[in-house]
């Protein structure tokens, strides 16, 4: 029962893990750029589902606590993409493909946005979980399931999917997945990079602000919720191969796995410390990741 | 006589710092601890310099710079407790005491005396950073992997110190140090003599340095900068140079630390962790990358600044740090050097 | 000369001066007083990790300073406070110290949250002989002249609660489980509290210990881990989980169906602050030990938990008419007080006439009569287990006899040791 309840924690962080990393992973592989304000992003879905639940509470009286938190998700999607897209526009444009430059710019992006939020909100808040997804489905005496992660999983699925839809389906995504692969050739072809640069931007910050959103149901909201992911995600990117989905699901998952065996086996702590030491070692046997880029590629 | 400018300016730099200050100090009008506070900016100024060496010469971006700072701070942190200790007449330091532990551990006991202290400091960050750098430029992890894993890295070993299993004093760290060489460290001579050991150090190895990045070697590292691939495919081995010069960053902050620990007179983990880290890339990126005085004035600016706001402006100044990194990433490429540059080269031509 | 090379003189000798301004802002009087006010130093972190807890403590200094100088100042003269913002940064606290004490020559500090932040500091205060207010429960080991310590030591905080539960008043638990984030608090606190059930007769096998790092957010692996533990019945959790870990592992509790009845969590590191952000319908029923609630119901407090409230409306906090006491914060407004009362009954500003005031000196605080000790500075105060109510308020359930005196160096731990 103990190792169903670990696998269950496992597949729980990994779908966690794989939710924040998607965006990171996209905007890395499509532009270069390193973003470190990735998981401020996530707090701003954060913050809107808690300004959802206000507005719902006080403006709109509605007080069934389960929609406010239905039309969160969407909502933060948006509201996040947007804030992305602001952010692409007035500072990103100028640094493509200087990934250390994106990194230390988006490092100060993110202590603004940081601070922002603090005066704003104050540091100490939290939403209330919608009373349908409280609780959890208990199937043996020993094994309870909490709701808000079963839905976190499924939510995870159903994102994957779409984002599978939406790269491989629609004319939008194979634009992205040209330019990913090659943006001058792309641009000869006749596709607005810039476009496509922003539009993929709004889906990569829209997707972290999704995550902020489900992980209001198993955490709190405040300023730096983003902080405790991002080195965890970034891990997840680099080993999954960056901008290769398939990838960063697996690494995921893997990353999530192993966490929680650890963890099993040792204390928390050293837990967090054997799988960033594995990380180092696995990277020194794929430093490309797993599904690394094929063919040759003149680096400079 | 025709003065060779930039000679001008550095001497005229080392005579603020090395008279000016000090004679304010003496005349009453420039606290003590406004010169201890320079002399740990100092300390960062030697680390940056570090950091510069293999980020603005080399193209290396590390993030875990900070750690091999705190592997200095808190070897001489170490011999610094070991002493005030004795001179307390107890056994083991106190937060050994009240974790049970019977018996100085065995690596503790080479810090007892200094020169051992000081030996150590300097090699357990050089060989780390040897071990290290070693497998990581081995499997040619660069840029943006790089960073990251040696984020990770720092990470780890940040929430290792943090164990007092560690035995270096937990979160709390080491803390309340007496004496360094026999001088005490609260009396205000010792905090002079350790301002102008700062600057001291600061000033050789900033010669040293500069003659490293315009020797051969110095070219060769640029040319990695540049263009790694194809310094591969002359004679020179790029693993053994960017080891050579990772290890001599991790020499110079390692010795920063070193010198940091006496005048802050407490070393914790939280000297180490990622936030430290990028905070010692952003001096550098906004002193001017690839200049050694970029680097000094970077630190000696952003710290200054630091200090300042966070007296002045206590709920604003996250916000002014975070827009002035932001606007020099962006507009200011090269830093504030650059942007000097900038502004002389429009004063000439108008 | 080059242009750049004039203007980098130039900068150079601006941003000394800058620098030095702390410094050359010349103090007339000895004691940071000149002839209409007196200096204290404010040393709470308004940025970075800490400012969660701190920001409130800030305010509430600001509020007793306001009450103080509406009501005539201290010694006819009016407080002004210096607040810096050492942004959790540890070497910051101590550069800040110097730069308050040295510097600006204020009176008194209060501040500090963490442990760290007070290690870092103490040196300073020693050296410079300054004195320090510091409000929060601490692990104790530890007893400087130049602190003045009014949270709790483990005695005051622990030790009660753990005899609560093992009672028949409280539940007469017999298992206990000792989680914490991994830092010096939890570490000592679970020291003592292991050698004290140990010394009660609690077999070794009864008592697990665990720790997580700071803003661990997944309590999955250890919740489970404690709903093993809990099926040998009468079992609870001591908790000292730090700061925004508490949600996670308070909804992963409720969620995996752990309730207060089964296996209740006493936790000595919620306070009503962080329950303002928490969904209290997975709290009711927990419990946590403190020497001051909110819902204490005296006269000082019903006018201090308003009075609060109202300077927050007032000032335009954020959270507003929603901000809570709890007791650092009490504690925080009762240290000006302390300060103020000492200083006027030594009828100086001078450190070491207003410690010997001090000592001994007794307060009707918010939380009812506090007296501080008279060797030791630390204040002997009640001990109070609150049980969680769904406003996020506590319901008091038991309250100590009479005051407990603080012994900051804890006997039982040397002598478990010497076994």
């Amino acid at each position: 029962m103990e190792q169903m309840q670990n696998l269950f924690s496992g597949i729980s962080l990994g779908s966690i893990l794989i939710l924040i990393s998607l965006g990171l992973s996209i905007v890395y592989g499509l532009a270069g750029i390193i973003n470190m304000a990735h998981g401020e992003f996530l707090m701003i879905g954060g913050y809107t589902t808690y300004c959802m639940e206000g507005l719902f509470a006080n403006t709109f009286h509605v007080h069934n606590g389960n929609l406010f938190f239905l039309a969160a998700l969407p909502v933060s999607f948006v509201v996040a993409g947007t804030a992305g897209l602001l952010l692409e526009r007035l500072v990103i444009r100028r640094l493509y493909a200087k990934p250390l430059e994106s990194l230390l710019a988006t490092w100060g992006i993110s202590l603004i946005l940081i601070q922002l939020a603090r005066t704003i909100f104050g540091d100490l808040t939290a939403v209330k979980t919608p009373p349908m997804l409280s609780g959890g489905w208990q199937v043996a005496p020993d094994l309870v399931l909490p709701y808000s992660r079963l839905f976190i999983i499924g939510l995870t699925i159903v994102t994957v999917c779409l984002l599978y839809g939406c790269l491989f389906k629609t004319r939008l995504g194979i634009q992205i997945r040209a330019v990913t692969q090659n943006r001058s050739m792309s641009a000869c072809l006749g596709i607005n990079t810039r476009r496509v640069d922003a539009a993929t931007f709004f889906i990569g910050s829209g997707l972290a602000g999704l995550a902020g959103c489900a992980m209001t149901l198993i955490g709190n909201v405040v300023p730096d919720m983003g902080q405790t992911y991002i080195v965890d995600s970034f891990l997840v990117v680099v080993s999954g191969g960056v901008g290769k989905l398939a990838g960063t699901i697996l690494a995921g998952l893997g990353i999530g796995m192993i966490s929680k065996v650890l963890e099993a086996f040792f204390e928390a702590v050293y837990g967090k410390v054997l799988i960033l030491l594995l990380m180092m070692i696995f990277l020194q046997f794929k430093p490309r990741g797993l599904f690394p880029d094929k063919g040759r590629v003149a680096e400079d | 006589m025709r003065v060779n400018p930039r000679v001008a300016t550095n001497l005229t730099f080392l005579f603020l710092f090395a008279v000016a200050l000090p004679v304010g100090n003496l005349l009453g009008l420039v606290s003590i601890n406004t010169i201890s506070v320079w002399g740990r900016y100092f300390c960062f100024a030697i680390a940056a310099m570090g950091i510069d060496l293999i980020w603005g010469y080399t193209g290396i971006m590390s993030m875990c710079q900070a750690f091999f700072f705190c592997l200095g701070g808190y070897a001489m942190g170490m011999h610094l407790l070991l002493k005030a200790t004795a001179l307390q007449g107890k056994l083991l330091p106190d937060f050994m005491t009240w974790n049970s532990f019977t018996a100085l551990p065995a690596f503790w006991k080479p810090f007892q005396h200094f020169f051992p202290a000081l030996l150590l400091s300097l090699l357990v960050p050089a060989v780390v950073a040897g071990i290290i750098g070693y497998f990581i430029f081995r499997s040619r992890i660069k840029g943006v992997y790089m960073a990251i894993i040696t984020q990770a890295f720092a990470l780890g070993m940040y929430l290792l110190f943090l164990r007092n299993e560690t035995r270096l004093g937990g979160t709390n760290g080491l803390t309340d140090f007496r004496t360094l060489l026999g001088f005490d460290l609260s009396a205000s001579s010792t905090k002079l003599g350790l301002y102008w050991v700062s600057l001291g150090l600061l000033s050789l190895l900033y010669l040293a340095c500069s003659k490293l990045v315009r020797s051969k070697f110095g070219k060769v590292l640029q040319a990695i900068r540049d263009s790694e691939f194809r310094v591969g495919y002359t004679a020179y081995r790029v693993l053994n140079y960017k080891l050579a010069i990772f290890i001599i960053s991790a020499l110079l902050c390692g010795l920063a630390g070193m010198l940091y620990t006496p005048q802050t007179g407490i070393i914790t983990p939280g000297r180490m962790d990622v936030t430290a880290s990028v905070e010692m890339l952003m001096w550098v990126a906004l002193g001017g990358r690839g200049k050694l005085r970029g680097a000094i004035i970077g630190a000696l600016l952003v710290n200054c600044l630091y200090s300042v706001t966070t007296s002045l402006f206590p709920q604003g100044w996250l916000f002014i740090l975070g827009f002035l990194y932001v606007l020099t990433v962006l507009y200011f490429d090269k830093g504030f050097l650059g942007l000097f540059e900038k502004l002389g080269k429009k004063m000439r031509l108008s | 000369m080059r242009f750049k090379n004039i203007i980098g003189v130039v900068a150079m000798a601006l941003t000394l001066g800058a620098c030095n301004n702390a410094g050359d802002k010349t103090a007339t009087a000895a004691g940071g007083a000149d002839s209409n006010t007196v200096k204290i130093g404010v040393l709470h972190s308004l940025s970075g990790t800490m400012a969660i807890s701190e920001v409130s403590l800030r305010d509430a200094v600001q509020m007793a300073v306001d009450e103080i100088n509406a009501s005539g100042g201290v010694l006819g003269r009016q407080i002004e406070p210096v607040i810096v913002d050492p942004a959790s940064n540890w070497d910051l606290f101590a550069e800040k110290a110097k730069e308050l004490l040295i510097d600006k020559k204020v009176s008194a500090v209060f501040g500090c949250w963490t442990s760290v932040s007070r290690k870092s500091v103490l040196p300073v205060f020693e050296q410079n002989n300054g004195l320090l207010f510091y409000p929060v429960q601490y692990e104790g080991e530890e007893s400087s002249k130049n602190i003045v310590y009014s949270g709790a030591v483990p005695n005051q905080q622990l030790i009660p609660a753990a005899d609560y539960l093992m009672s028949p008043e409280g539940g007469g638990y017999k298992r206990f489980y000792l989680l914490g984030t991994d830092y010096v608090f939890p570490r000592t606190a679970n020291k003592i509290l292991k050698a004290y059930l140990l010394s009660k007769g609690i077999p070794a096998e009864n008592i697990i210990e665990e720790y997580t790092p700071f803003h661990h957010q997944d309590y999955q692996t250890i919740v489970s881990k404690i709903k093993k533990f809990a099926v040998g019945g009468k079992s609870c959790v001591l908790s000292t989980i730090n700061g925004d870990s508490n949600i996670p592992f308070y909804k992963e509790f409720a969620n995996q169906g752990l309730t207060a009845v089964t296996c209740p969590i006493m936790a000595f590191s919620v306070a009503e602050d962080e329950l303002r952000a928490m969904d209290t319908e997975f709290l009711v029923g927990h419990l946590a030990a403190w020497n001051y609630y909110q819902s204490i119901d005296l006269p000082e407090n019903k006018k201090f938990a308003a009075a609060f409230k109202a300077y927050c409306v007032k000032k335009n906090l954020p959270g507003a008419d929603k901000r809570v006491t709890d007791d650092p914060i009490c504690w925080a407004y009762t240290d000006v007080y302390l300060w103020a009362n000492a200083a006027k009954k030594a009828g100086s500003f001078d450190v070491a006439k207003v410690r010997e005031a001090l000592l001994g000196l007794s307060f009707d605080s918010p939380a009812g009569e506090v007296k501080m000790d008279p060797k030791i500075n630390h204040l002997a105060k009640y001990a109070m287990i609150g049980e969680i109510k769904p406003d996020g308020q506590f319901n008091v359930i038991w309250k100590s006899k009479g005051l407990i005196d603080p012994q900051p160096f804890f006997a039982l731990t040397d002598s478990v040791k010497a076994k």
